[in-house]
């Protein structure tokens, strides 16, 4: 009847893309690294030294690789808190083929590959078992670093091979590291997938409701599998690089890790209940926390207040907005 | 008849609004003791507003609420219980991991001198209470052991739990049987013989005229009318909800009944369904008529793959085959508009054009990687076909009205190209206006030949749009018909079991 | 009968079983005086594993128990070194301990964040402070009084103190979770806060009455803790919270929220204090522990899993006789 032909048009999109990027979140976030850099670069005169901010990367490059697939883990609804577990297991295994003589490449694709099995692990126990994301990976946390101690005890490996330690310690060009290269191709890749493939947008639609993702015909469980899987490598790809950088292997390698690999995403404005985020807000997230340790390294804070500025960071950004909203409201 | 009583409860210019909507506008209404108010309106009218200002949920922004000619506020849920006020939810709002004792009395149960609860006194009330209602439930048993009519009448016992004055039934037989529903209607009357005012908020009219005394109309937040139900019809209550009358609301065209395109022989579920076999032609709308609860959504879930059948296949496009999922079933060009449009139909929190590509970003991407200017004109297409009203295409699909979220789920799966579409419930809950708009595309659909499976609970849609009926009771098929055996009588025969239904062409 | 029932009549059978295997070898083991100590020993983790039970219940989770118990415990030492009385110092840390919690809950009511969002921050911001308050130095067993030291230990009736609170609060929370509308409350939250809304139940507070108390419980252990061991530093009770959600987990708490049971929380810490217990009677490295917790936090969560399924519809009456 009459209703098909007179189907009003409508327009595709109210607002441009660019009033939208300068209202974003990231739009803040990149406001606030570039204040932090300045103040920085005020507060201490070693700061602008283009070595030590070189070596100021390492605060972040290792944590932000496994926070890119996280991130995207965490759209789609999930969590894995096992990311620091899996850094040591791999680890562990590593230095077990290096004290059986394994050479370096030996030694990353078994970094690699340990990454993987854990992550399939993971994948396999919430995906397709369907079981809740946050216990299981908070059981094989306990799981993967257990078997670190099982190893090791309390000793360490030590003696890696001098070709291996060009992953956290080698530079490409100048002062930029192979851990920087590294988080910049990861950053590009993730990014890719996450934006401008059908895959991200799964990822995003299952964030938003498994059940109509699934009733749309889109493979939820496949997609989930994957992007757990995904956050193994990645693990996989940090532990290759932490071992790398120290030199060594104990079972407490990358204690803690999980919390601030959440905190970089959260941080980059992902809902930690899924659903929506951009890797481009991981990546600012990411500078933001490396300045911010940066700077209260120069000046010599210790560590452990650090990490009461990074909870509450954590805390204050989401809190934030919401206590803004909650006072606008009345 | 006019009433000599004045009303137990008030309510005068009552104002909500919430950012961006005005949920009521000055509303007024009227409920007296011993009489049954139905309160009408389309979805988005303002009806569940009301409730939630009635029970304390939510607070007028302005407006007066009086009880006996008293003014009074409800601050919080219990405030509207201690004034009398309770309400049956159209939601079961009950607690899985408590007792039914304790779901009936949580919030107010009673307590032994040192403040505990006192549980004997609980379990025996609780006795009492069912009873009255000729429940005869244990009330220490845990709700999860319950079936879905013992919750109900618990959530019934908890209305009356309290000493209540004011009783308000939200869509109170929307999950109920026929059986269930006769219930309900001698508990309502035993209700008013008490004296009670009754809310009666329900879509169904046959309903409202039965029991109703009085009624409300609300349009679009705002108060339309009010009056005795005897000195009204049906025609003239539609008139006022929608504002305009809808005459056309079943435009069935005849369509050429083509080849079969899907034959489903002997799917078995172990708890579900049985032996369900049945042939679906190109051109044609099959009609599943059935009580809430007959196994209809789960047998066409399991058609489209969500749900595996343990014994039994089904021949589509050629193949001999079971789908196994969901994706399965878009590729063999069989998709499924579900009834649970909200947790199964749209993903809220992406735009509209996203929700509409959604399952054929196979087709708008290339290699894997996504093309928008592709979607948009895919999502312009489909949703100019639909008539969808929206601001943009970029809007979040959550902020449209539930007949153009309905809209957006039959353009995404349109723009598949099926060729068997399944619609569950297709119109409930949406407004006359979308109504029409989605009955008449059905038929479109079927007259360009896709083959259309049509769950319904509602007759007249059933009849009305239907080119044959299969009837299923108890997760069986109970009768199939076709033309002149179409009748109400028939229909509603075979759904309820009662003998002398198989006259119809047995499938 | 209900699953619940039989989901603790098993890991009932679990632990015997247990403890059986472990007698085989080594019977002394079972000896009364023996499993006592492993009550006492397990404690701690009793009493943390009750508080993160209610927090659980609800529908949140609280990862800064661990923080909260050694930020107290670091309190507890340092008002003990002011000479301050044990009374008053026990007040005090449950005070405090609350204020965390409460802290923790203030922020899931009112601003709506997710519990493990706002816990993940305040357990470094808790363990943060601890070294604020010391500058990262050790108070040791000569620098506390006897008194403080000996509370814990003195025993009564053949239990030491510490065991005895331990039974006393188990007993308490059992009541309150049974018997009083806030207990109904926790779960009726959990189970369907949607519907707890209707109720007159505000979802809000009552997560927040979970999070005081769960605070004031890490509050009480963390004095406990730190006069037992007898010292007090950053780090006490690391990753401690880990073992608090394990417990719940195998004690068969629905970590999606409203349904669980004290009974079951006790037996699950019990789990995991035998399983420490025994690692060096019987010869097994302690540095097993964590891999072993890890794998019976996944048997639990698969098994639970498995009894909470819900039924499918049961449509068809031939079904329904047969089941």
């Amino acid at each position: 009847m009459t209703t098909i032909q007179t189907g009003r048009r409508i327009p595709d999109r109210l607002t441009s893309p660019l009033s939208r990027a300068l209202k974003s979140w990231e739009a803040l976030l990149l406001v606030v690294a570039v204040a932090i850099f300045v103040l920085n670069s005020v507060a201490s005169p070693y700061f602008l030294d283009p070595w030590n901010l070189s070596d100021a990367t390492f605060n972040f490059t290792e944590k932000a690789m496994i926070a890119f697939a996280m991130a995207m883990l965490i759209i789609a609804g999930d969590i894995d808190l096992s990311v620091g577990a899996i850094i040591a297991l791999a680890s562990t295994v590593m230095g077990v083929a290096m004290t059986l003589g394994a050479p370096t490449p030996v030694l990353v694709l078994l970094g690699l590959g340990t990454g993987l099995t854990c992550g399939a692990f993971n994948g396999l126990l919430v995906a397709r078992l369907g079981l809740p994301a946050i216990v299981v990976t908070i059981g094989t946390m306990s799981l993967f670093r257990g078997i670190s101690y099982i190893v090791l005890g309390d000793g360490a490996f030590t003696g890696y091979p001098s070709g291996f330690a060009w992953f956290g310690q080698g530079y490409v060009f100048w002062v930029i590291t192979v851990e920087m290269v590294i988080f910049i191709l990861a950053a590009l890749g993730f990014g890719i997938l996450l934006h401008r493939t059908n895959f991200g947008r799964m990822t995003y639609a299952i964030g938003n409701n498994a059940t109509a993702a699934r009733f749309s015909g889109i493979r939820v469980g496949r997609v989930r599998f994957i992007l757990f899987l995904l956050t193994g490598l990645m693990s996989g790809v940090a532990a290759i690089c932490l071992t790398s950088r120290l030199g060594s292997t104990r079972p407490s390698i990358a204690f803690g890790f999980e919390l601030e690999v959440v905190t970089i995403v959260v941080l980059g404005g992902v809902a930690i209940l899924g659903g929506s985020g951009s890797i481009t807000g991981v990546v600012l997230a990411a500078l933001v926390m490396g300045l911010v340790t940066f700077g209260l390294g120069l000046l010599n804070v210790p560590g452990i207040v650090m990490s009461i500025v990074v909870g509450a960071l954590l805390i204050a950004v989401i809190a934030l907005p919401r206590l803004w909203a909650m006072l606008r409201r009345g | 008849m006019q009433a000599q009583t004045s009303p137990v409860l008030s309510l005068r210019g009552i104002v909500k609004t919430f950012p961006g909507v005005r949920a009521l506008d000055g509303v007024q209404m009227d409920l007296y003791p011993g009489q049954v108010t139905a309160l009408v309106g389309e979805n988005g009218a303002g009806k569940s507003t009301i409730v939630k200002i009635l029970t304390g949920i939510y607070q007028p922004d302005e407006g007066l609420i009086e009880v006996d000619g008293t003014e009074t506020r409800f601050p919080t849920a219990q405030a509207a219980g201690q004034a009398g006020v309770t309400a049956i939810h159209q939601e079961t709002v009950l607690f899985d991991e408590l007792s039914v004792a304790e779901n009936i009395f949580i919030g107010h149960a009673p307590r032994n001198r040192f403040g505990l609860i006192d549980r004997r006194a609980m379990r025996s009330r609780a006795r009492e209470i069912l009873r009255g209602i000729g429940a005869e439930l244990n009330p220490g048993v845990k709700l999860r052991d319950l079936g879905i009519a013992s919750k109900h009448l618990v959530a019934i016992a908890r209305a009356l739990s309290i000493d209540a004055r004011v009783v308000i039934m939200d869509e109170p037989t929307a999950a109920l049987s026929h059986k269930e529903i006769a219930e309900l209607y001698e508990l309502v009357e035993k209700l008013k013989a008490q004296g009670k005012a009754i809310l009666f908020i329900s879509h169904k009219f046959d309903e409202i005229f039965r029991i109703a005394d009085r009624w409300t109309v609300f349009r679009d937040g705002q108060f339309v009318g009010e009056g005795l139900m005897a000195e009204t019809n049906e025609a003239d209550l539609v008139r006022m909800m929608v504002g305009r009358s809808v005459d056309q609301i079943y435009p069935k065209r005849p369509a050429r009944i083509g080849k079969p395109a899907l034959t489903v022989a002997g799917y078995c579920h172990p708890t579900e369904f049985d032996e369900i076999s049945f042939t679906l032609h190109e051109g044609e709308i099959l009609g599943f008529y059935g009580l809430v609860g007959a196994g209809r959504s789960e047998v066409m879930q399991s058609l489209f793959g969500i749900t595996q059948p343990s014994k039994g296949a089904c021949r589509v496009g050629g193949d001999v085959r079971v789908i196994r999922s969901t994706s399965q079933a878009v590729d063999a060009g069989i998709v499924y508009v579900p009834e649970d449009r909200g947790r199964q139909g749209t993903v809220k929190g992406l735009p509209i054009f996203q929700n509409v590509t959604l399952p054929s970003l196979d087709r708008t991407s290339r290699a894997g990687f996504l093309r928008m200017a592709e979607e948009f004109a895919l999502a312009r297409e489909y949703t100019r076909r639909l008539d969808l009203r929206a601001a943009s295409l970029d809007q979040d699909v959550g902020l449209l009205s539930g007949g153009n979220q309905q809209k957006v789920v039959i353009a995404k799966w349109l723009a598949t190209k099926p060729r068997i579409i399944i619609l569950d419930e297709p119109t409930k809950g949406i407004d006359i206006g979308s109504k029409a708009a989605v009955h008449d595309f059905m038929s479109e659909l079927a007259a360009e030949g896709l083959a259309v499976i049509m769950v319904s609970s509602e007759i007249p849609e059933v009849l009305g749009m239907s080119d044959r009926v299969i009837v299923m009771r108890e997760g069986r098929i109970a009768a199939e018909f076709e033309d002149g055996a179409m009748t109400p009588e028939n229909l509603v025969r075979a759904a309820v079991g009662i003998a002398g239904s198989e006259n119809g062409a047995a499938a | 009968m209900s699953l619940l029932k039989s989901r603790e009549a098993i890991l009932a059978l679990a632990i015997l079983g247990l403890l059986a295997l472990i007698a085989s070898r080594f019977p002394g083991f079972v000896a009364p005086a023996n499993l006592a100590a492993v009550f006492t020993d397990s404690s701690p983790l009793i009493l943390l594993a009750l508080g993160q039970m209610v927090v659980i219940l609800t529908k949140c989770i609280d990862l800064s128990v661990a923080a909260n118990l050694a930020l107290c415990g670091m309190v507890a030492a340092l008002m003990n070194g002011a000479g301050i009385p044990l009374p008053l110092i026990l007040i005090g840390v449950i005070a405090l301990g609350a204020a965390l919690g409460a802290f923790n809950g203030m922020l899931v009511w009112t601003l709506g964040i997710p519990s493990i969002v706002v816990t993940l921050g305040t357990m470094t911001i808790y363990r943060g402070v601890i070294f604020l308050l010391t500058g990262g130095a050790w108070i040791n067993a000569h620098q506390m009084s006897p008194a403080f030291k000996a509370f814990p230990r003195t025993v009564i009736a053949g239990l030491p103190v510490m065991a005895w609170i331990a039974v006393v609060i188990i007993a308490a929370v059992a009541l309150l979770m049974m018997r009083t509308p806030l207990g109904r409350a926790f779960y009726a939250v959990g189970g369907n806060p949607h519907a707890a809304v209707y109720t007159g139940i505000s979802v809000g507070r009552t997560q927040f009455a979970a999070f005081v108390m769960a605070g004031a419980l890490a509050g009480l252990t963390g004095y406990l803790w730190v006069a037992r061991y007898a010292v007090a530093y950053v780090d006490i009770a690391g990753g401690f919270e880990l073992d608090v959600v394990a417990a719940c987990v195998i004690g068969g708490i629905a970590i999606a929220g409203g349904a669980g049971t004290v009974a079951g929380c006790v037996m699950g810490a019990l789990f995991l204090g035998i399983i420490k217990n025994a690692l060096p009677v019987v010869g097994i490295s302690p540095f097993w522990q964590m891999a072993i917790s890890g794998a019976a936090i996944l048997i639990a969560i698969a098994f639970n899993a498995q009894s909470q399924r819900a039924p499918g519809r049961i449509i068809l009456k031939r079904a329904e006789h047969r089941t």
